[in-house]
């Protein structure tokens, strides 16, 4: 059963064309990855799922887990992040000054209540608010191990450290599907191989519908149930992700281009 | 929440309080007990000036909230100052209302008027977002001084004495009870503000608004939210001026104001709010203390005496760069350098 579906999606930015008719869905429950050559598209169809670019033609529709039907192309972000939609950035963008505590709290901003006055007189409700998901907060803390971390402030961490906490302020809102735009970016061998544990138990133990980008083969092949390869803002491929590595024009797309790592 | 040597929270609760540690709450005493005595030791100089700190504290930290905290630029301080002002001011002289309500009112009408000049903040930032509020500033200061059948033009406005069971308020010593209680007040509520939801939001969007906006907060309610937050405060600032002097005039809520206030929280820190009031106080004193070391220098260096004055400018333009180079997180920065030094005192290593 999809749980996202785009439909014939075409975004430009004046001449250049980033995705031109992209159909593909995510089903419910998989670990999607997308992937194919720098410039193919991919961290734009995150951005449009997520709310961030507006293709000009085309529709993206996210069913929720009581079966009705959203339109995301025509929501704005913060509505489809309370659609249980959560992602992460290839540049990670986190708040910088803000203690990793805060971070997570922020991943908790659509499930709370309060406004400037409840906040400004933190009366009775408004603690108890705050107390109940903190509570939450420390269990994404525990399961992601950064208590040793929780009050340090964000801008401060080593790379590899604020791209899990990125991925843990993700978690704490939630999500009933996941985006991860490349994760394993920039880290070593065992960084990465952690980071992948860690998608996979979020998947796994959290039942959440992950797609992921990622240019590290290896890491994909182990991971995704599932793969869609794109080239030219085109799917040029989908399947196993066995099947897809033996693809012809998959094979073409990246040695066509002399570049990427696949194998 | 970083801890003291030796002290742990076990709950939730603890360790999200505003003042967890124990030396904390020492100085937070020994500064109430501070605030109680002065009034009482100080004579009348030593207390206006300590007003108009309180004056000052609740602006600056309404300015931290949309500067500071939220990253909004405004150069429109003096015209948030002004609608507080001037609404307090007229609400009780032609409607009659007590002093009391025509205040809480005015900061709600400056809430409503500081959302509405921010809505070029969903649009532009920066300097540009600068330039918008400048705008504002002109606005209101051309209606300050030309729409003469409702602000009196460039007459000043007179207003009968605030009273309280009796007492007049605006008395040195009176009002010093009133300023103190409306500045703690104030920064109990943003102290607040910032450990919740919203007071969060704000922040997400000054360090990273995509970001904020993918994870839930509506950037534009947010925005909006910060200017009239920001103006609530700085109009009941305007509001306070108006009634401890009990004269309206338009000279104090220029473009001069709005710089003076953006020195206040830039050399105090912005996003803190003991900064606030530290910057506060320094910029307020800074003037009466170059003030008093002329007297005392009349007799030893009579030329130095005579040209201070005019090298009071020059001083304040020399401290704010001085900030601007050597500790750009200003006071409340120094202040926590100090505290961390007893922090880990007797040892030399510093925390984290
Ligand atoms: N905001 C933008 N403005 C202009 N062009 C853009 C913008 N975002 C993406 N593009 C263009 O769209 C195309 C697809 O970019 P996209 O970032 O989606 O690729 P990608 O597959 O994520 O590449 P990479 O592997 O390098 O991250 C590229 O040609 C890119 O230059
Ligand atoms: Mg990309």
């Amino acid at each position: 059963m999809p749980i996202l579906e785009l439909d014939d999606l075409s975004l430009r930015f004046g001449g250049v064309t980033a995705l031109s008719g992209l159909t593909m869905e995510v089903r419910k429950g998989e670990l999607l990855a997308l992937i194919g050559p720098n410039g193919a598209g991919k961290t734009s169809v995150l951005n449009c799922i997520s709310g961030l670019y507006r293709a000009q033609d085309g529709t993206i529709a996210l069913t929720a887990a009581d079966g009705t039907r959203h339109p995301l192309h025509r929501l704005p972000p913060h509505r489809i992040a309370a659609l249980g939609v959560a992602r992460t950035f290839q540049n990670i963008e986190l708040f910088k000054h803000m203690t990793v505590l805060e971070n997570l709290m922020l991943g908790r901003h659509v499930h709370m209540k309060g406004g400037v006055l409840s906040g400004g007189l933190y009366l009775g409700r408004q603690r108890r608010a705050e107390i109940e998901h903190r509570r939450h907060v420390e269990e994404v803390i525990d399961f992601m191990n950064l208590e040793p971390l929780r009050s340090r402030e964000v801008g401060n961490l080593a790379y590899g450290n604020q791209r899990l906490v990125e991925m843990a302020r993700a978690l704490a809102l939630d999500p009933a599907i996941l985006l991860l735009d490349e994760p394993t970016a920039g880290m070593n061998a065992e960084e990465k191989e952690s980071m992948a544990r860690f998608i996979l138990d979020v998947h796994e133990e959290r039942g959440i519908t992950v797609v992921v980008i990622d240019h590290d083969i290896d890491v994909i092949m182990d991971i995704s149930d599932r793969v869609v390869v794109l080239d030219f803002g085109r799917k040029i491929a989908e399947g196993p992700p066995e099947e897809v590595r033996g693809d012809a024009a998959v094979i073409d797309a990246y040695l066509g281009r002399a570049r990427g790592d696949v194998a | 929440m970083s801890l003291e040597c030796g002290v742990f929270h076990t709950r939730y609760e603890s360790d999200m309080e505003l003042r967890p540690r124990p030396a904390q709450r020492i100085r937070l005493g020994v500064l109430a007990v501070f605030v109680l005595v002065f009034p009482f030791l100080a004579g009348p100089y030593w207390l206006d000036l300590a007003n108009q700190i309180a004056i000052a504290t609740v602006g600056a930290i309404g300015l931290n909230i949309l500067v500071g905290y939220t990253g909004q630029i405004s150069l429109g301080q003096g015209a948030f100052m002004a609608i507080g002002a001037y609404s307090a001011g007229l609400l009780t002289l032609n409607l009659g209302l007590p002093w009391g309500v025509s205040i809480a009112l005015a900061c709600v009408i400056t809430a409503v008027a500081g959302s509405f000049f921010g809505l070029p903040s969903l649009r532009l930032k920066g300097l540009y977002l600068a330039i918008a509020t400048l705008a504002a500033q002109e606005i209101v200061e051309w209606a300050m001084t030309h729409w003469t059948a409702v602000t009196g033009g460039t007459e000043a406005i007179v207003l009968p004495a605030p009273r309280l069971f009796g007492v007049r308020l605006n008395s040195t010593f009176a009002f010093y009870w009133f300023g103190v209680a409306m500045a703690a007040g104030t920064a109990l509520f943003a102290a607040n503000l910032f450990r919740t939801r919203m007071g969060r939001a704000f922040v997400a969007v000054r360090d990273q608004d995509i970001a904020a906006s993918v994870i839930g907060v509506n950037l534009f309610r947010t925005k909006l939210l910060a200017f009239a937050t920001s103006s609530f405060f700085v109009g009941l600032a305007g509001a306070m001026i108006a009634y401890y002097r009990t004269i309206i005039t338009w000279e104090r809520f220029t473009l001069d104001t709005s710089i003076v206030y953006l020195a206040m929280i830039i050399v105090g820190g912005l996003g803190s709010i003991r900064g606030s009031f530290f910057g506060a106080a320094l910029i307020t004193l800074l003037p009466a203390l170059i003030a008093n070391a002329g007297r005392a220098l009349q007799d030893t260096a009579p030329v130095v005496a005579n040209l201070l004055p005019y090298a009071q400018q020059a001083v304040f333009g020399v401290v704010i760069i001085l900030f601007l180079i050597f500790e750009p997180k200003g006071l409340s920065k120094l202040w926590g350098n100090v505290k961390d030094y007893f922090h880990v005192w007797p040892f030399a290593y510093r925390r984290e």
